[in-house]
């Protein structure tokens, strides 16, 4: 009788560990991995075309959910890429807004990775206390947007709404008393800008508490020291991105090789990692939340020392604010004209990337002169990660597995589209 | 020097014990949850949830069946139908959106030009039979009503930045 040389095993759909809608059909020899063949597409929502199918403008949100955990960044890809189109640019205050929300959604993605990834390889506590400070920040997007995750904030020409001059406060109820509600309300009793200052301020320390419970324990060593490790040639062959690529220590970070927005004004580090594993990918993402930390407090210190407009003055691109539209007739007629056809995009193609939390986000619009794209391409940096999935873990055991989709920090959305 | 203060911190658990200590004191540290739903998270005035549709301090609705709400919305999810009212105004006869279909985009209250459809703050509902996920007209106008003083207010404290 033929003896079994190796066998197959199905991963996911719906293993908790799996980060959504992952299907890996892993082919096994024993506990250790041979191949794993990634099945994607089940999280396919036909993004890209649908954009085909209405304005510019209305496409916003439908790039919120993408990468459902960095929703701002993914907006910020395609409104850069019209703003290319329509030779516009964003003013200046629009701009800083734009980068202060950019790294607050790296933090966000960063504590939502940290926490799953800590999850899936045995740590709880860590999970708790990410969620704890992210609870802040998701206030910060509700006082922006009106919601907690998908903010439809960016605008081609600039951003929604200006900050918010006061925070949302908690009620005095059965539950708790006057003093607890003063203590919470405490750091709410401000602006936004306060807020998220405040939250500068004690972050730092969040994440030491992080560091202290991971990055010298030996259990998280364990599984992750010596884990997938990438030479930086293989990186860069791969298509890696982001922290992906950092963690190999390729000095790459789009902010500072090609800054967009005011990333130029920005004084920040890009930190790399040595070896290329697990551990060192883990090490740079969490520096990077203390470089975000960095980056957000000196655009609170910008914002607060000049107000000005947060959207173009261009109502052929954006709408009049409500007032002129109630008084002017013709504001009145760019508004109807706005919010049902839209606005035309001179017939070429455009590219914009940012860094976004996973690594480079692009979308290339082409446009045909009319007011919706003729075809828009979602550059997703998840999707070559996973791509890469079947050599990381190569001779690895199974458990290592769920380390590795934890440190490619994929997120289904914006792979499958 | 340092090799003996390794081997010493491996075998007191050392790392562990630190980790611990932090536990330990967010032990002590009041808790950051709430007691949902008796108590709730504060909830800024530019809360996106469901839907209602306003009426003039007068009692007049607000709408007149323009469609701009539904001519923006990117997921098709308004449904107009109007006609000329008995008072020979243009009003709609079938407001219809699709709870299923809504992204809460916000689009449909930004593009009304006579801030009739708004999104309020409510954002605990639910469905209990199918065809109820569609809120018509009437319950669009009936949680308006209902809700009129804080709809108000919120939309008050936003205007400045609108």
């Amino acid at each position: 009788m033929a003896e079994i040389q190796s066998f197959t095993m199905n991963f996911g759909p719906q293993h908790p560990a799996a980060h959504g809608v992952l299907r890996l059909i892993l082919e096994m020899e024993g506990e250790v991995i041979q191949k794993a063949d990634p099945h994607v597409g089940l999280l396919h929502r036909g993004t890209e075309k649908l954009a085909e199918s209405k304005p510019y403008n209305q496409s916003i949100g439908y790039m919120d959910r993408l990468d459902y955990v960095s929703m701002m960044c993914n907006e910020h890809g395609y409104v850069l890429a019209l703003e290319k189109l329509l030779g516009i640019k964003a003013p200046v205050r629009a701009q800083y807004i734009r980068v202060m929300f950019d790294e607050i959604t790296r933090v966000l993605n960063h504590l939502m990775w940290l926490g799953a990834h800590g999850l899936d390889i045995g740590a709880m506590t860590v999970f708790l206390y990410c969620f704890r400070e992210r609870e802040d920040l998701m206030d910060c997007y509700e006082a922006v947007s009106g919601t907690r995750m998908h903010a439809t904030y960016y605008r081609p020409g600039g951003v929604f709404r200006d900050l918010p001059e006061t925070m949302p406060k908690y009620q005095a109820s059965k539950w708790r008393s006057q003093k607890d509600v003063d203590r919470l309300n405490e750091i709410r009793s401000g602006s936004l800008l306060d807020f998220i200052d405040a939250f500068c301020t004690k972050f730092p320390g969040c994440v030491d508490q992080y560091e202290t419970l991971l990055t010298d324990n030996r259990i998280w060593k364990q599984r992750t020291v010596n884990i997938a490790v990438v030479s930086p040639e293989r990186a860069l062959n791969l298509g890696f991105s982001g922290p992906m690529l950092r963690g190999s220590g390729v000095e790459w970070d789009l902010r500072k090789k090609q800054p967009y927005e005011v990333y130029d004004r920005m004084d920040f580090d890009i930190p790399v990692g040595v070896n290329g594993d697990c551990y060192d990918r883990y090490l740079v993402r969490v520096e990077e939340m203390r470089q975000s930390n960095r980056i957000i407090k000196q655009c609170v210190d910008w914002l607060r020392h000049n107000p000005g407009p947060v959207v173009l003055d261009d109502h052929k691109i954006v709408a009049p604010s409500r007032i002129e539209m109630k008084d002017d007739m013709e504001s009145l007629i760019h508004h109807f004209k706005l919010f049902t056809e839209g606005y035309c995009v001179p017939a070429g193609e455009a590219y914009a990337a940012i860094e976004h939390p996973k690594g480079e986000f692009g979308v290339y619009v082409v446009s045909d002169g009319a007011n919706k794209p003729y075809r828009v391409k979602v550059r997703a940096p998840g999707f070559s990660h996973l791509a890469s999935m079947s050599e990381m873990v190569e001779g690895h055991m199974l458990a290592d597995v769920v380390a590795v989709i934890g440190t490619q920090d994929i997120v289904f959305g914006e792979i499958d589209r | 020097m340092s090799k003996l203060r390794s081997y010493i911190r491996t075998f007191t658990l050392w790392e562990l014990w630190q980790g611990l200590g932090v536990t330990f004191v967010n032990f002590f540290k009041p808790p950051v949850t709430l007691n949902y739903p008796e108590e709730k998270a504060p909830q800024s005035p530019r809360f996106r949830g469901l839907h209602a549709l306003r009426r003039y301090p007068n009692g007049e609705e607000r709408c007149i069946a323009c469609k701009l709400c539904e001519a923006v919305c990117p997921a098709l999810a308004i449904t107009i139908e109007s006609d000329v009212g008995e008072d020979g105004t243009r009003r709609t006869t079938r407001y219809d959106i699709d709870l299923f279909k809504c992204i809460y985009c916000g689009f449909c209250e930004e593009a009304c030009p006579v801030d009739a459809i708004v999104e309020t703050r409510i954002h605990e509902y639910h469905m209990e039979a199918p065809g109820e996920n569609i809120m018509t007209k009437d319950k669009l106008l009936a949680i308006g009503d209902k809700y009129d003083a804080m709809i108000s207010a919120d939309k008050a404290a936003d205007a400045k930045y609108r």
